[in-house]
């Protein structure tokens, strides 16, 4: 077991933070790219794990639990965001029968 | 070494299948995938309270219930229409300038220092325990009544207006 955590202690920070930017750029691509409602909420799901997966990276760099304490409270919230964000695709879908985004623009301009 | 680069390759691809498939549940799939990639990474970095609740909430709670609103709402056919080629090109575009400024600037920094593990219990659930439970005791009670206000919040969103509706 102790093997094991070995093999991380030559992976450099910079590899862990361009993995994280990698992830967020898809992240960020999906909502710019898809349509569908959610599609991209999983795309933001993305980036929310991006963040995690870098604010445990550096906690373990610095060895501080502070980071992992915060990517609690991130799960927490992205828990909470889920529920009310997919209840109100579930409502939209409900009004207009479809999760289109295209057909939600009536703010626009 | 090489476990960090295989499953960092794991997480890439089954991101970017995440956002290419066609069928929404695909994507769902391809997801709880990608999560279990950043599972063993927690597992690597010895985070073992976060990789039990990465693996619980995220891939056990979060996605079943995008299943199950996708199945509520019933898309099972191919029917969302794409964007047109040049806004794909577009968002294709500003996501790899993003991903572009950002190694760009880690360029600069130079060579960084491995990532070393100082002390071994740092992510066990008793250390965990006693940071949450003293100097974040606050933010964890306001984050309980953020879930609670998220709860009712869900309810009174997704349950039918009788009187709009008939």
């Amino acid at each position: 077991m102790e093997s094991f955590f070995e093999t991380v202690k030559t992976v450099p920070l910079n590899h862990y933070i361009i993995l994280s930017s990698v992830i967020f750029s898809i992240g960020v691509m999906g909502v710019l790219l898809r349509r569908n409602a959610i599609v991209i909420f999983m795309s933001v799901e993305l980036m929310l794990n991006a963040v995690n997966l870098l604010l445990t990276a550096f906690s373990v760099y610095h060895g501080d639990p502070n980071g992992q304490v915060f990517v609690f409270f991130i799960m927490a919230l992205a828990a909470a965001e889920v529920a009310v964000g997919l209840a109100i695709i579930v409502m939209i879908y409900r009004n207009t029968n479809s999760v289109d985004i295209n057909v939600l623009n009536r703010l626009k301009w | 070494m090489s476990i960090f680069y295989f499953v960092a390759f794991l997480s890439i691809l089954f991101a970017v299948l995440v956002i290419s498939a066609k069928n929404p549940v695909h994507s769902i799939l391809y997801l709880v995938l990608t999560f279990f990639t950043f599972t063993i990474q927690y597992i690597l970095l010895n985070a073992q309270f976060l990789a039990i609740v990465n693996f619980i909430v995220y891939m056990g709670a979060i996605l079943v219930l995008f299943l199950y609103t996708l199945m509520l709402i019933n898309l099972n056919k191919d029917s969302e229409p794409m964007k047109t080629n040049l806004v794909k090109i577009a968002a294709v575009l500003g996501g790899g300038c993003l991903l572009v400024v950002i190694v760009g600037a880690l360029k600069a920094l130079g060579v960084s220092q491995p990532v070393i593990l100082k002390n071994p219990d740092l992510g066990l659930v008793k250390n965990l325990g006693k940071v949450l439970f003293n100097e974040f005791l606050l933010p964890f009670e306001v984050s309980s009544l953020l879930l609670l206000s998220a709860m009712v919040g869900a309810v009174l969103l997704a349950t039918k207006d009788k009187k709009t509706t008939v």
